[in-house]
């Protein structure tokens, strides 16, 4: 498996370190109601931490290159072929960094 | 038909005519008063409990493959209680109660070897986490041993004990930790179900949950409607497509796990063998391969087969600790789907759709659950309660911080 880092090329994918879905882009507002009685979190912070689709088939997850150029990464793949179709700099991303 | 050491020979003498089919292959009926969705070894061990704890004998386990086709026939058999923290303590030393008595109780040989597992550590301050694990096993009443380096030495004379890196200073050992005959754990609890009335229904996948009003009402199927009162999600890896059915969002994603077995070779390792510290472990199976694995492939997959990176690292994993390992051939690989919760404990739990059940979350180490699990999964749906030892296993404890974190790594899905 190789990732096409925009920075660096395509890359070995033992220089990437994986780190979840790109729900991890989608953080609640500061503002955002963090509990929810009784003493739980709120739903926009459980989804955000916890809850995932877990497609089988196209998805998009967060990936670092952590041996290259320390970008991170949003990957476009296929969870079932494990075809790559897309990398974009987290940091080209309206809205900013993860 | 039971099965009997007499029955073998008897069967030998007349040529091996009288077996028959193991279990029924029914059409599925109108109507279930539970239906479980999954024909693996924690859906068919939670029919066989419904059945014979609680009495519930209209049920059916709907499979969309046939039975023993998913990670029940893929996993490396491992069986232990060798956990710490409260909540799965209780549960695997449950677990493990359930195992011993599993052959007589299902009628059927699953090949439990009480082997012992030995878990390898290699600084003094793994040394103390693994005495104060061993303490915590035998407060729970299950069994650990410390071996210090000559004592290990002796059941294991072939590791490298002076690797540069990690140098092995000795290991804990749980005595009634082994191996089991995976198929014939799925095998048995099938035709024990079977045998009490349970259908199992094969090539028979779920394409919708009904829910209407807040309840339960049935699930569409390849081969058509069945109406249910109590539905059961026991899917694994898979857990997340078929709760999506019921616009549900799980705290789980699904990892790859590799697992390599060698050719066959003579009688050389006895233990189950863990090194923690290079992401590896081995046994040997009865027909004398080398079954051994490591870490995920560490990024979310249902491909069922991994990627060369993890597999050259288990093999380096594997050199360093037994060097003689290299003689021997790697036969065949493969991968398996993995239900990564972020803190790596499972749920046993209903959701807040009246009827509707989960029995999901088991990482990777759903093998040595499967008696558990049922026993639990079935006293949850017939009683509505939590069984006592999986009280903890709540779907919402992510949100309420009650997580259960073994190897305290952090609520991550992938760091298990």
């Amino acid at each position: 498996m190789r990732l096409t880092c925009p920075l660096c090329g395509p890359r070995d994918r033992r220089e990437f370190t994986y780190l979840g879905a790109e729900d991890y882009l989608h953080r609640p507002a500061p503002d955002a109601p963090r509990d929810a009685p009784p003493d739980a979190l709120s739903e926009a912070w459980d989804s955000y931490l916890h809850l995932r689709d877990n497609p089988a088939g196209p998805t998009r997850d967060l990936w670092y290159h952590e041996q290259g150029c320390a970008a991170w990464l949003l990957v476009s793949r296929n969870t079932i072929t494990h075809e790559i179709t897309g990398v974009e700099l987290v940091a080209n991303r309206k809205g900013g960094a993860a | 038909m039971r099965y009997s050491g007499w029955k073998v020979l008897l069967e030998g003498l007349r040529g091996n005519r009288g077996w028959k089919p193991v279990w029924r292959d029914p059409a599925p009926k109108a109507h279930y008063d539970a239906v479980i969705i999954g024909g693996g070894g924690h859906g068919l061990s939670t029919a066989y409990y419904l059945a014979k704890n609680h009495g519930l004998t209209n049920i059916a386990v709907l499979e969309k493959g046939y039975i023993g086709g998913g990670n029940v026939g893929r996993n490396t058999t491992i069986v232990r209680a060798d956990y710490m923290l409260p909540g799965n303590a209780e549960f695997y030393s449950h677990s493990l109660k359930l195992w011993e008595g599993l052959e007589a109780e299902l009628n059927y040989n699953v090949m439990l070897s009480q082997r012992g597992i030995i878990r390898l550590f290699h600084s003094d301050g793994q040394r103390d986490a693994f005495v104060r694990r061993g303490n915590a096993m035998i407060n729970q009443g299950d069994d650990a041993v410390l071996l210090d380096r000559e004592g290990l030495r002796e059941q294991l004379p072939y590791l490298d004990y002076d690797q540069a890196r990690f140098p092995v200073h000795g290991g804990l050992l749980h005595p009634r930790g082994g191996t089991a005959r995976h198929d014939a754990v799925a095998w048995g609890y099938a035709r024990a179900a079977d045998r009490r009335g349970v259908d199992l229904i094969q090539n028979c996948e779920v394409t919708g949950i009904d829910v209407e009003g807040g309840r339960v009402r049935g699930v569409q199927t390849t081969r058509g409607v069945i109406r249910a009162d109590k539905v059961a999600i026991i899917t694994a890896g898979r857990s997340g497509q078929v709760a999506a059915m019921a616009g549900m969002r799980l705290p789980i994603e699904s990892h790859i796990l590799q697992a390599f077995v060698t050719e066959g070779l003579k009688p050389v390792i006895d233990h189950v063998i863990s090194f923690g510290m290079g992401h590896f472990y081995i046994s040997q199976s009865d027909k004398g391969g080398l079954v051994f694995g490591g870490d995920l492939d560490f990024h979310s997959s249902y491909a069922q087969r991994g990627n060369l990176p993890m597999a050259e690292h288990v093999m380096e994993a594997a050199m360093t600790l037994m060097p003689m390992i290299g003689r021997a051939r790697v036969l065949r690989s493969w991968g398996g789907i993995m239900d990564m919760t972020p803190d790596g404990s499972p749920v046993i739990d209903r959701t807040h759709i009246d009827g509707l059940f989960v029995d999901c979350g088991w990482n990777y180490g759903g093998f040595k659950a499967v008696p558990a699990s049922g026993w639990c999964m079935a006293h949850l749906m017939a009683t509505g309660e939590s069984h006592e030892v999986a009280r903890r296993f709540r779907l919402n404890r992510f949100a309420t911080g009650h997580l259960i974190d073994e190897e305290g790594s952090g609520s991550q899905h992938n760091l298990h």
